[in-house]
Protein backbone atom coordinates (compact mmCIF):
# COMPACT_ATOMS: atom_id res chain seq x y z
CA UNK A 1 0.00 0.00 0.00
CA UNK A 2 1.51 3.36 -0.94
CA UNK A 3 2.09 5.98 2.04
CA UNK A 4 -0.94 8.54 0.55
CA UNK A 5 -3.38 5.35 1.17
CA UNK A 6 -2.36 4.29 4.46
CA UNK A 7 -3.13 7.64 5.91
CA UNK A 8 -6.34 8.00 4.15
CA UNK A 9 -7.61 4.55 5.00
CA UNK A 10 -10.88 3.28 4.17
CA UNK A 11 -12.51 3.90 7.56
CA UNK A 12 -11.04 7.63 7.25
CA UNK A 13 -12.73 8.30 4.38
CA UNK A 14 -15.70 6.40 5.32
CA UNK A 15 -15.73 8.79 8.55
CA UNK A 16 -15.36 11.50 6.28
CA UNK A 17 -17.71 11.50 3.85
CA UNK A 18 -20.48 10.26 6.80
CA UNK A 19 -18.89 11.57 10.22
CA UNK A 20 -20.87 9.78 13.10
CA UNK A 21 -22.56 11.91 16.25
CA UNK A 22 -22.43 14.61 14.12
CA UNK A 23 -24.39 17.17 15.64
CA UNK A 24 -25.12 20.08 18.77
CA UNK A 25 -26.12 18.76 21.81
CA UNK A 26 -28.57 21.06 23.90
CA UNK A 27 -27.79 19.56 27.14
CA UNK A 28 -24.28 19.10 26.82
CA UNK A 29 -22.56 19.14 30.60
CA UNK A 30 -19.30 20.28 28.53
CA UNK A 31 -19.43 22.15 25.30
CA UNK A 32 -15.31 23.32 24.29
CA UNK A 33 -14.12 24.58 20.70
CA UNK A 34 -11.28 23.14 19.48
CA UNK A 35 -8.85 25.30 16.59
CA UNK A 36 -6.33 25.06 14.74
CA UNK A 37 -5.64 28.80 13.29
CA UNK A 38 -2.94 27.10 10.80
CA UNK A 39 -5.18 25.45 8.67
CA UNK A 40 -8.71 26.53 9.83
CA UNK A 41 -10.09 23.02 11.35
CA UNK A 42 -12.44 24.13 13.51
CA UNK A 43 -14.46 21.99 16.03
CA UNK A 44 -16.85 22.13 18.85
CA UNK A 45 -16.57 18.65 20.95
CA UNK A 46 -20.05 18.45 23.48
CA UNK A 47 -19.82 15.81 26.44
CA UNK A 48 -22.49 14.64 28.24
CA UNK A 49 -21.11 13.28 31.07
CA UNK A 50 -23.25 11.04 34.06
CA UNK A 51 -21.32 10.78 37.11
CA UNK A 52 -17.43 9.85 36.29
CA UNK A 53 -19.56 8.07 32.85
CA UNK A 54 -19.39 9.69 29.54
CA UNK A 55 -23.15 9.14 28.37
CA UNK A 56 -23.22 11.23 24.81
CA UNK A 57 -20.45 12.58 23.08
CA UNK A 58 -20.84 14.41 19.42
CA UNK A 59 -19.42 17.25 17.66
CA UNK A 60 -19.55 19.95 14.79
CA UNK A 61 -17.16 21.82 12.63
CA UNK A 62 -15.31 21.96 9.77
CA UNK A 63 -12.07 20.14 8.55
CA UNK A 64 -9.95 17.95 6.59
CA UNK A 65 -10.52 14.53 5.87
CA UNK A 66 -7.89 13.63 9.18
CA UNK A 67 -9.25 16.00 11.54
CA UNK A 68 -12.95 15.22 10.76
CA UNK A 69 -12.35 11.16 10.90
CA UNK A 70 -11.19 11.45 14.32
CA UNK A 71 -13.58 13.62 15.86
CA UNK A 72 -16.16 10.83 14.27
CA UNK A 73 -13.90 7.43 15.36
CA UNK A 74 -13.52 9.33 18.56
CA UNK A 75 -17.12 9.81 19.38
CA UNK A 76 -17.65 6.56 18.52
CA UNK A 77 -15.35 4.71 21.07
CA UNK A 78 -15.94 7.19 23.70
CA UNK A 79 -19.76 6.94 23.88
CA UNK A 80 -20.58 4.95 27.76
CA UNK A 81 -16.56 4.83 28.32
CA UNK A 82 -15.82 6.34 31.75
CA UNK A 83 -13.58 9.33 31.69
CA UNK A 84 -10.59 7.35 33.14
CA UNK A 85 -10.65 5.33 30.16
CA UNK A 86 -11.50 8.15 27.86
CA UNK A 87 -7.84 9.62 29.25
CA UNK A 88 -6.21 6.48 28.59
CA UNK A 89 -7.06 6.54 25.29
CA UNK A 90 -6.35 10.09 24.41
CA UNK A 91 -3.02 8.80 26.03
CA UNK A 92 -2.73 6.38 23.31
CA UNK A 93 -4.10 8.03 20.27
CA UNK A 94 -1.29 10.60 21.24
CA UNK A 95 1.58 7.93 21.07
CA UNK A 96 -0.04 6.10 17.73
CA UNK A 97 -0.28 9.24 16.25
CA UNK A 98 3.15 11.01 16.87
CA UNK A 99 5.07 7.56 16.42
CA UNK A 100 5.85 6.57 19.73
CA UNK A 101 4.26 3.49 19.75
CA UNK A 102 4.35 0.92 17.44
CA UNK A 103 0.57 -0.60 16.09
CA UNK A 104 2.25 -3.66 15.37
CA UNK A 105 0.95 -6.50 17.61
CA UNK A 106 -1.88 -4.02 19.33
CA UNK A 107 -4.31 -3.81 16.79
CA UNK A 108 -6.74 -5.24 18.84
CA UNK A 109 -6.23 -3.31 21.37
CA UNK A 110 -6.38 -0.23 18.98
CA UNK A 111 -9.53 -1.19 17.41
CA UNK A 112 -10.50 1.84 15.07
CA UNK A 113 -7.56 4.03 16.40
CA UNK A 114 -5.18 1.76 14.10
CA UNK A 115 -6.62 3.70 10.95
CA UNK A 116 -4.25 6.75 12.34
CA UNK A 117 -1.15 4.59 12.58
CA UNK A 118 -0.25 6.19 8.73
CA UNK A 119 -0.59 9.94 10.80
CA UNK A 120 3.18 9.13 12.29
CA UNK A 121 4.75 9.64 8.64
CA UNK A 122 3.23 13.13 7.96
CA UNK A 123 4.35 14.91 10.60
CA UNK A 124 2.53 18.28 9.57
CA UNK A 125 -0.45 16.42 9.85
CA UNK A 126 -0.59 14.95 13.16
CA UNK A 127 -2.39 18.08 14.85
CA UNK A 128 -4.79 17.19 12.68
CA UNK A 129 -5.57 13.89 14.09
CA UNK A 130 -5.03 15.59 17.29
CA UNK A 131 -7.44 17.78 17.59
CA UNK A 132 -9.99 16.90 18.50
CA UNK A 133 -8.55 14.42 21.36
CA UNK A 134 -7.28 17.76 22.77
CA UNK A 135 -10.72 19.21 22.65
CA UNK A 136 -11.88 16.30 24.25
CA UNK A 137 -9.19 15.94 26.81
CA UNK A 138 -9.31 19.66 28.03
CA UNK A 139 -13.46 19.23 28.37
CA UNK A 140 -12.45 16.55 30.30
CA UNK A 141 -10.15 17.97 32.59
CA UNK A 142 -10.36 21.74 33.19
CA UNK A 143 -12.71 24.40 32.38
CA UNK A 144 -11.19 26.20 29.66
CA UNK A 145 -13.93 26.50 26.52
CA UNK A 146 -11.29 26.62 23.65
CA UNK A 147 -8.46 25.35 22.75
CA UNK A 148 -5.83 26.23 20.05
CA UNK A 149 -2.92 23.92 18.59
CA UNK A 150 -0.37 25.23 16.97
CA UNK B 1 26.33 21.70 -19.29
CA UNK B 2 25.40 22.57 -16.07
CA UNK B 3 28.42 23.65 -14.59
CA UNK B 4 28.95 26.20 -17.94
CA UNK B 5 25.23 27.42 -17.17
CA UNK B 6 25.84 28.15 -13.89
CA UNK B 7 29.52 30.23 -15.54
CA UNK B 8 27.45 31.83 -17.75
CA UNK B 9 25.63 33.51 -14.53
CA UNK B 10 28.61 34.37 -13.28
CA UNK B 11 29.61 36.96 -16.25
CA UNK B 12 28.72 40.54 -15.39
CA UNK B 13 26.31 41.85 -18.03
CA UNK B 14 25.70 38.25 -19.98
CA UNK B 15 22.02 37.87 -20.45
CA UNK B 16 20.14 34.82 -19.17
CA UNK B 17 17.67 33.01 -20.97
CA UNK B 18 14.19 31.63 -18.98
CA UNK B 19 14.37 28.42 -20.72
CA UNK B 20 18.06 27.58 -19.49
CA UNK B 21 17.42 28.79 -15.98
CA UNK B 22 16.61 25.62 -13.75
CA UNK B 23 20.14 24.49 -13.66
CA UNK B 24 21.16 27.67 -11.81
CA UNK B 25 18.90 26.45 -8.41
CA UNK B 26 20.44 23.65 -7.01
CA UNK B 27 17.07 22.36 -4.65
CA UNK B 28 15.34 21.69 -7.52
CA UNK B 29 17.82 19.30 -8.83
CA UNK B 30 15.81 16.67 -6.30
CA UNK B 31 13.54 14.17 -5.73
CA UNK B 32 10.91 14.46 -3.20
CA UNK B 33 9.01 11.27 -2.13
CA UNK B 34 10.13 9.40 -5.42
CA UNK B 35 9.00 12.03 -8.01
CA UNK B 36 10.92 14.90 -9.61
CA UNK B 37 10.12 18.30 -7.03
CA UNK B 38 7.66 20.80 -8.70
CA UNK B 39 7.98 23.56 -6.41
CA UNK B 40 4.90 25.62 -6.84
CA UNK B 41 5.37 27.73 -3.18
CA UNK B 42 7.04 31.01 -4.38
CA UNK B 43 4.52 32.81 -3.15
CA UNK B 44 5.89 31.86 0.88
CA UNK B 45 9.17 31.66 -0.61
CA UNK B 46 11.70 31.61 -3.71
CA UNK B 47 14.59 29.65 -4.41
CA UNK B 48 17.68 30.78 -4.72
CA UNK B 49 20.74 30.67 -7.88
CA UNK B 50 23.51 28.74 -7.05
CA UNK B 51 25.52 32.57 -7.75
CA UNK B 52 23.71 34.06 -4.54
CA UNK B 53 24.42 30.96 -2.62
CA UNK B 54 27.96 31.20 -3.35
CA UNK B 55 28.40 35.31 -3.30
CA UNK B 56 27.29 34.70 0.62
CA UNK B 57 29.44 31.65 0.54
CA UNK B 58 32.11 34.21 -0.82
CA UNK B 59 31.60 36.59 1.37
CA UNK B 60 32.05 34.86 5.21
CA UNK B 61 34.96 33.37 3.38
CA UNK B 62 36.90 36.10 2.07
CA UNK B 63 35.33 39.11 3.77
CA UNK B 64 33.25 38.97 6.83
CA UNK B 65 34.20 42.12 8.85
CA UNK B 66 31.87 44.34 10.71
CA UNK B 67 30.61 47.15 8.94
CA UNK B 68 30.96 51.31 8.75
CA UNK B 69 33.51 51.28 11.52
CA UNK B 70 36.69 49.10 11.00
CA UNK B 71 40.10 50.68 9.41
CA UNK B 72 41.23 47.85 8.51
CA UNK B 73 41.32 46.25 5.27
CA UNK B 74 38.26 43.51 5.54
CA UNK B 75 35.82 46.07 7.45
CA UNK B 76 36.31 48.55 3.97
CA UNK B 77 36.14 45.51 1.37
CA UNK B 78 32.49 44.36 3.80
CA UNK B 79 31.36 47.88 4.40
CA UNK B 80 32.10 48.71 -0.28
CA UNK B 81 30.65 45.36 -0.81
CA UNK B 82 26.94 46.58 1.31
CA UNK B 83 27.11 50.01 0.64
CA UNK B 84 27.18 48.74 -3.48
CA UNK B 85 24.19 46.43 -2.62
CA UNK B 86 22.35 49.73 -1.58
CA UNK B 87 22.94 51.17 -4.56
CA UNK B 88 22.20 48.18 -6.93
CA UNK B 89 18.81 48.36 -4.83
CA UNK B 90 18.10 51.57 -5.81
CA UNK B 91 19.12 51.59 -9.40
CA UNK B 92 16.57 48.20 -9.34
CA UNK B 93 13.88 49.83 -7.78
CA UNK B 94 14.37 53.05 -10.11
CA UNK B 95 14.99 55.30 -6.51
CA UNK B 96 16.28 58.94 -6.94
CA UNK B 97 19.11 58.00 -4.34
CA UNK B 98 20.53 55.06 -2.22
CA UNK B 99 19.84 57.11 0.68
CA UNK B 100 16.54 56.28 0.00
CA UNK B 101 17.28 52.43 0.78
CA UNK B 102 16.96 51.03 4.31
CA UNK B 103 17.84 47.82 5.14
CA UNK B 104 15.42 46.12 7.45
CA UNK B 105 14.72 42.35 8.28
CA UNK B 106 12.01 42.15 5.52
CA UNK B 107 8.63 43.46 4.57
CA UNK B 108 7.17 42.80 7.62
CA UNK B 109 9.75 45.11 9.58
CA UNK B 110 9.81 47.40 6.68
CA UNK B 111 6.03 48.46 7.43
CA UNK B 112 6.20 48.07 11.27
CA UNK B 113 8.56 50.66 10.80
CA UNK B 114 6.72 52.82 9.19
CA UNK B 115 3.78 52.31 11.23
CA UNK B 116 6.00 52.92 14.62
CA UNK B 117 7.81 56.52 12.91
CA UNK B 118 4.81 57.92 11.37
CA UNK B 119 2.79 57.35 13.98
CA UNK B 120 4.80 58.87 16.40
CA UNK B 121 4.69 61.78 14.36
CA UNK B 122 1.75 61.82 12.46
CA UNK B 123 -1.15 59.94 14.02
CA UNK B 124 -3.43 61.28 16.86
CA UNK B 125 -6.41 60.67 18.42
CA UNK B 126 -9.46 60.72 15.79
CA UNK B 127 -7.27 60.13 12.72
CA UNK B 128 -7.73 57.18 10.34
CA UNK B 129 -5.25 54.70 8.54
CA UNK B 130 -6.73 53.05 5.43
CA UNK B 131 -5.87 49.87 4.34
CA UNK B 132 -7.25 47.25 1.53
CA UNK B 133 -9.38 44.03 1.97
CA UNK B 134 -6.53 41.98 0.91
CA UNK B 135 -4.08 43.11 2.87
CA UNK B 136 -1.65 40.37 4.41
CA UNK B 137 -1.61 40.40 8.25
CA UNK B 138 1.91 41.82 7.98
CA UNK B 139 0.09 45.11 6.43
CA UNK B 140 -3.39 44.97 9.15
CA UNK B 141 -1.66 44.16 12.64
CA UNK B 142 1.43 47.06 12.49
CA UNK B 143 -1.09 49.89 11.72
CA UNK B 144 -4.47 47.85 13.91
CA UNK B 145 -1.72 48.10 16.74
CA UNK B 146 -0.66 51.66 16.35
CA UNK B 147 -4.62 52.64 16.06
CA UNK B 148 -5.03 50.90 18.72
CA UNK B 149 -2.50 52.98 20.85
CA UNK B 150 -3.26 56.38 19.46
CA UNK B 151 -7.32 56.09 19.81
CA UNK B 152 -7.26 56.20 15.66
CA UNK B 153 -9.45 54.14 13.37
CA UNK B 154 -8.31 51.88 10.54
CA UNK B 155 -10.72 51.65 8.08
CA UNK B 156 -10.68 48.94 4.85
CA UNK B 157 -10.88 49.19 1.39
CA UNK B 158 -13.25 46.72 0.25
CA UNK B 159 -13.01 44.17 -2.56
CA UNK B 160 -14.85 42.46 -5.73
CA UNK B 161 -16.09 38.67 -5.78
CA UNK B 162 -13.45 38.54 -8.51
CA UNK B 163 -11.01 40.06 -5.69
CA UNK B 164 -10.26 43.40 -7.38
CA UNK B 165 -9.97 46.74 -5.17
CA UNK B 166 -13.58 48.30 -5.24
CA UNK B 167 -11.98 52.13 -6.91
CA UNK B 168 -14.98 54.05 -6.22
CA UNK B 169 -15.25 52.87 -2.31
CA UNK B 170 -11.83 54.16 -2.42
CA UNK B 171 -12.74 57.97 -2.57
CA UNK B 172 -14.98 58.80 -0.08
CA UNK B 173 -12.18 56.64 2.75
CA UNK B 174 -9.91 59.05 1.38
CA UNK B 175 -10.84 61.90 3.63
CA UNK B 176 -9.41 64.92 5.50
CA UNK B 177 -8.63 62.36 8.29
CA UNK B 178 -6.86 59.93 6.42
CA UNK B 179 -2.71 60.01 7.47
CA UNK B 180 -1.59 57.39 5.37
CA UNK B 181 -2.92 54.51 2.97
CA UNK B 182 -1.32 51.48 3.34
CA UNK B 183 -1.69 48.89 0.00
CA UNK B 184 -0.71 45.62 -1.42
CA UNK B 185 0.86 45.61 -5.19
CA UNK B 186 0.50 42.32 -5.58
CA UNK B 187 -2.24 39.94 -3.04
CA UNK B 188 -0.43 36.69 -1.91
CA UNK B 189 -3.48 35.43 -1.21
CA UNK B 190 -5.64 36.16 -4.66
CA UNK B 191 -2.87 36.98 -6.99
CA UNK B 192 -4.37 40.57 -7.87
CA UNK B 193 -2.21 43.15 -9.59
CA UNK B 194 -3.45 46.35 -8.10
CA UNK B 195 -3.78 49.87 -9.82
CA UNK B 196 -1.22 51.59 -7.94
CA UNK B 197 -0.33 54.30 -10.03
CA UNK B 198 -3.55 55.80 -9.95
CA UNK B 199 -4.55 54.70 -6.20
CA UNK B 200 -1.39 56.65 -5.45
CA UNK B 201 -2.15 59.80 -7.60
CA UNK B 202 -6.00 59.66 -5.80
CA UNK B 203 -4.23 59.71 -2.47
CA UNK B 204 -1.59 62.53 -3.20
CA UNK B 205 -4.74 64.05 -4.81
CA UNK B 206 -5.45 64.75 -0.94
CA UNK B 207 -2.14 64.74 0.39
CA UNK B 208 -2.20 61.54 1.77
CA UNK B 209 1.13 59.66 1.87
CA UNK B 210 0.78 55.60 0.56
CA UNK B 211 2.68 53.07 1.68
CA UNK B 212 2.99 50.08 -0.81
CA UNK B 213 3.56 46.17 0.41
CA UNK B 214 5.69 45.14 -2.40
CA UNK B 215 6.75 41.65 -1.38
CA UNK B 216 5.15 40.01 -4.42
CA UNK B 217 5.48 42.51 -7.00
CA UNK B 218 9.37 42.83 -7.00
CA UNK B 219 10.20 39.39 -8.13
CA UNK B 220 7.84 39.08 -10.75
CA UNK B 221 7.79 42.21 -12.68
CA UNK B 222 9.77 45.61 -13.21
CA UNK B 223 9.13 48.23 -10.72
CA UNK B 224 9.61 51.77 -11.13
CA UNK B 225 8.95 53.42 -7.59
CA UNK B 226 9.34 56.87 -8.61
CA UNK B 227 6.91 56.33 -11.77
CA UNK B 228 4.33 54.96 -9.34
CA UNK B 229 5.31 58.13 -7.28
CA UNK B 230 4.77 55.57 -3.73
CA UNK B 231 6.15 57.38 -1.10
CA UNK B 232 7.12 53.92 1.07
CA UNK B 233 7.59 50.66 -1.07
CA UNK B 234 8.70 47.47 1.21
CA UNK B 235 9.74 43.94 0.12
CA UNK B 236 11.76 41.06 1.29
CA UNK B 237 14.83 39.56 -0.34
CA UNK B 238 13.94 35.89 0.15
CA UNK B 239 10.86 36.10 -1.98
CA UNK B 240 13.15 37.66 -4.70
CA UNK B 241 15.43 34.61 -4.75
CA UNK B 242 17.58 35.90 -1.74
CA UNK B 243 18.46 34.75 1.39
CA UNK B 244 15.89 34.97 4.32
CA UNK B 245 16.57 38.03 7.44
CA UNK B 246 16.89 41.13 4.78
CA UNK B 247 14.69 43.32 3.26
CA UNK B 248 14.33 46.75 1.94
CA UNK B 249 12.14 49.43 2.79
CA UNK B 250 12.18 52.08 0.36
CA UNK B 251 11.24 56.04 1.57
CA UNK B 252 11.36 59.21 -0.13
CA UNK B 253 13.95 60.90 0.93
CA UNK B 254 11.99 64.38 2.51
CA UNK B 255 9.67 61.71 4.39
CA UNK B 256 12.64 59.64 5.54
CA UNK B 257 14.27 62.58 7.10
CA UNK B 258 10.56 64.23 8.92
CA UNK B 259 10.37 60.44 10.52
CA UNK B 260 11.83 59.99 13.79
CA UNK B 261 14.07 56.79 14.12
CA UNK B 262 12.50 53.30 14.88
CA UNK B 263 15.41 51.89 16.91
CA UNK B 264 17.45 52.86 19.15
CA UNK B 265 21.32 51.60 19.08
CA UNK B 266 24.73 50.93 16.97
CA UNK B 267 25.47 52.60 14.13
CA UNK B 268 22.10 54.81 13.70
CA UNK B 269 23.93 57.84 15.79
CA UNK B 270 26.11 61.07 14.84
CA UNK B 271 26.64 61.63 18.58
CA UNK B 272 25.89 60.11 21.64
CA UNK B 273 26.25 61.64 25.47
CA UNK B 274 24.02 61.05 28.60
CA UNK B 275 22.21 64.17 27.74
CA UNK B 276 21.74 63.97 24.06
CA UNK B 277 21.98 61.68 20.96
CA UNK B 278 22.27 63.22 17.64
CA UNK B 279 21.10 60.92 14.46
CA UNK B 280 22.81 59.89 12.19
CA UNK B 281 21.71 61.01 7.93
CA UNK B 282 19.70 58.67 6.40
CA UNK B 283 19.69 55.78 5.73
CA UNK B 284 21.67 55.20 8.56
CA UNK B 285 18.99 56.56 10.96
CA UNK B 286 16.89 53.90 10.49
CA UNK B 287 19.47 50.91 11.14
CA UNK B 288 20.42 50.14 14.23
CA UNK B 289 22.89 47.60 14.97
CA UNK B 290 24.66 45.35 12.98
CA UNK B 291 23.06 44.45 9.90
CA UNK B 292 22.56 41.38 8.33
CA UNK B 293 25.45 41.75 5.91
CA UNK B 294 25.75 38.43 4.80
CA UNK B 295 22.28 38.64 3.49
CA UNK B 296 22.70 42.10 1.79
CA UNK B 297 25.42 40.52 -0.32
CA UNK B 298 22.86 37.68 -1.71
CA UNK B 299 20.34 40.24 -2.33
CA UNK B 300 22.92 41.96 -4.09
CA UNK B 301 23.52 39.02 -6.14
CA UNK B 302 19.95 38.16 -6.61
CA UNK B 303 19.26 41.52 -7.84
CA UNK B 304 22.21 40.83 -10.42
CA UNK B 305 21.05 37.98 -11.48
CA UNK B 306 17.31 39.35 -12.04
CA UNK B 307 19.02 41.96 -13.79
CA UNK B 308 20.28 39.28 -16.20
CA UNK B 309 17.02 37.76 -16.67
CA UNK B 310 15.32 40.62 -17.54
CA UNK B 311 12.25 41.30 -15.17
CA UNK B 312 10.18 42.09 -18.39
CA UNK B 313 10.81 38.46 -19.65
CA UNK B 314 10.36 37.00 -16.26
CA UNK B 315 6.56 38.81 -15.93
CA UNK B 316 5.96 37.73 -19.90
CA UNK B 317 7.21 34.34 -18.96
CA UNK B 318 4.99 33.81 -15.23
CA UNK B 319 1.61 35.40 -17.54
CA UNK B 320 2.30 32.49 -20.01
CA UNK B 321 2.01 30.24 -16.86
CA UNK B 322 -0.67 31.84 -15.04
CA UNK B 323 -2.88 31.47 -18.31
CA UNK B 324 -1.88 28.04 -19.43
CA UNK B 325 -2.46 26.82 -15.64
CA UNK B 326 -5.86 28.73 -14.90
CA UNK B 327 -6.89 27.11 -18.25
CA UNK B 328 -6.23 23.62 -17.25
CA UNK B 329 -6.85 23.40 -13.61
CA UNK B 330 -10.56 25.45 -13.94
CA UNK B 331 -11.61 22.14 -15.88
CA UNK B 332 -11.26 19.97 -13.19
CA UNK B 333 -15.16 19.43 -12.15
CA UNK B 334 -15.63 20.69 -8.57
CA UNK B 335 -12.86 23.43 -8.67
CA UNK B 336 -13.49 26.76 -8.14
CA UNK B 337 -10.49 29.31 -8.50
CA UNK B 338 -10.73 31.94 -5.65
CA UNK B 339 -9.26 35.77 -7.19
CA UNK B 340 -10.35 35.65 -10.65
CA UNK B 341 -9.24 39.49 -11.11
CA UNK B 342 -8.43 41.00 -14.51
CA UNK B 343 -4.71 42.12 -13.71
CA UNK B 344 -3.25 38.67 -11.99
CA UNK B 345 0.15 37.47 -10.79
CA UNK B 346 1.05 33.92 -11.14
CA UNK B 347 -0.69 33.25 -8.04
CA UNK B 348 -3.43 30.40 -8.52
CA UNK B 349 -5.29 29.76 -5.46
CA UNK B 350 -8.32 27.45 -5.41
CA UNK B 351 -10.51 25.19 -3.51
CA UNK B 352 -12.35 21.55 -4.27
CA UNK B 353 -15.64 20.73 -3.94
CA UNK B 354 -16.18 17.96 -0.40
CA UNK B 355 -12.15 18.52 -0.28
CA UNK B 356 -10.10 20.23 2.24
CA UNK B 357 -7.27 22.24 1.27
CA UNK B 358 -5.00 20.33 3.70
CA UNK B 359 -5.96 16.96 2.46
CA UNK B 360 -4.93 18.33 -1.17
CA UNK B 361 -1.78 19.67 -0.10
CA UNK B 362 -0.62 16.65 1.55
CA UNK B 363 -1.87 14.21 -1.35
CA UNK B 364 -0.12 16.45 -3.42
CA UNK B 365 2.66 16.48 -1.49
CA UNK B 366 3.57 12.71 -2.00
CA UNK B 367 3.40 13.36 -5.87
CA UNK B 368 6.31 15.56 -5.23
CA UNK B 369 4.30 19.17 -5.78
CA UNK B 370 4.74 21.92 -3.11
CA UNK B 371 1.69 24.50 -3.04
CA UNK B 372 0.70 26.04 -0.07
CA UNK B 373 -2.99 25.27 1.65
CA UNK B 374 -3.88 27.16 5.09
CA UNK B 375 -4.99 31.33 5.20
CA UNK B 376 -2.15 32.25 3.73
CA UNK B 377 -1.66 34.87 6.34
CA UNK B 378 -4.55 36.51 4.88
CA UNK B 379 -7.41 35.93 7.35
CA UNK B 380 -9.95 38.60 6.67
CA UNK B 381 -9.43 37.76 2.45
CA UNK B 382 -10.58 34.09 3.54
CA UNK B 383 -13.41 35.61 5.29
CA UNK B 384 -14.56 37.71 2.60
CA UNK B 385 -14.80 34.61 0.17
CA UNK B 386 -16.70 32.14 2.92
CA UNK B 387 -13.82 29.80 2.62
CA UNK B 388 -11.44 28.02 5.63
CA UNK B 389 -8.98 28.09 3.69
CA UNK B 390 -7.60 27.75 0.22
CA UNK B 391 -5.12 25.21 -1.81
CA UNK B 392 -2.33 28.05 -4.25
CA UNK B 393 -0.10 27.17 -6.14
CA UNK B 394 2.38 30.33 -7.22
CA UNK B 395 4.93 30.16 -10.02
CA UNK B 396 8.24 31.51 -10.68
CA UNK B 397 10.38 32.35 -13.92
CA UNK B 398 11.98 29.09 -13.10
CA UNK B 399 8.48 27.02 -13.47
CA UNK B 400 7.78 25.61 -16.21
CA UNK B 401 4.61 24.16 -18.04
CA UNK B 402 5.03 20.74 -17.58
CA UNK B 403 5.22 21.28 -14.24
CA UNK B 404 1.76 22.73 -13.87
CA UNK B 405 0.89 19.66 -16.46
CA UNK B 406 2.01 17.82 -13.35
CA UNK B 407 0.07 19.66 -10.96
CA UNK B 408 -3.36 19.34 -13.25
CA UNK B 409 -2.68 15.14 -13.15
CA UNK B 410 -1.83 15.61 -9.20
CA UNK B 411 -5.38 17.22 -8.80
CA UNK B 412 -6.85 14.08 -10.71
CA UNK B 413 -5.16 12.10 -8.00
CA UNK B 414 -6.74 14.18 -5.16
CA UNK B 415 -9.84 13.54 -6.44
CA UNK B 416 -9.37 9.38 -6.91
CA UNK B 417 -7.80 9.50 -3.83
CA UNK B 418 -10.44 10.67 -1.87
CA UNK B 419 -13.27 10.98 -4.14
Amino acid sequence: MSQIHELYQQIILDHNKAPRNFRAMADATRTVEGYNPLCGDHYTVYVKLDGETIADISFQGAGCAISKASASVMSQLLKGKSREEAERLYGTFHDLVTGKMDPEGRLEQLGKLAAFAGVSEFPARVKCASLAWHTLHSALTSGAAKVTTE
Amino acid sequence: MEILAQHVADIPGAAISIAGCRHHFPVLRQLVNGKPLVYLDNAATSQKPQVVIDAMMRYYEEENSNIHRGVHTLSERATTAYEKVREKVAGFLHAASPREIIFVRGTTEAINLVAHSFSRRGILQGDEVLITAMEHHSNIVPWQMVCEEKGARLRVVPITDSGELMLDELEPLLTSKTRILAVTHVSNALGTINPIKDIVSRAHRRGIPVLVDGAQAVPHMPVDVQDLDADFYAFSAHKMFGPTGVGVLYGKAALLESLPPYQGGGDMIRSVTFEKTTYAELPHKFEAGTPNIGGGIGLGAAIDYLQKLDMTAVAAHEHDLLQYATEHVSRIPGLTIIGTAREKAGVLAFVMEGIHPHDIGTILDSEGIAIRTGHHCAQPVMARFRVPATARASFAFYNTKEEIDALVRGLARVKEVLG
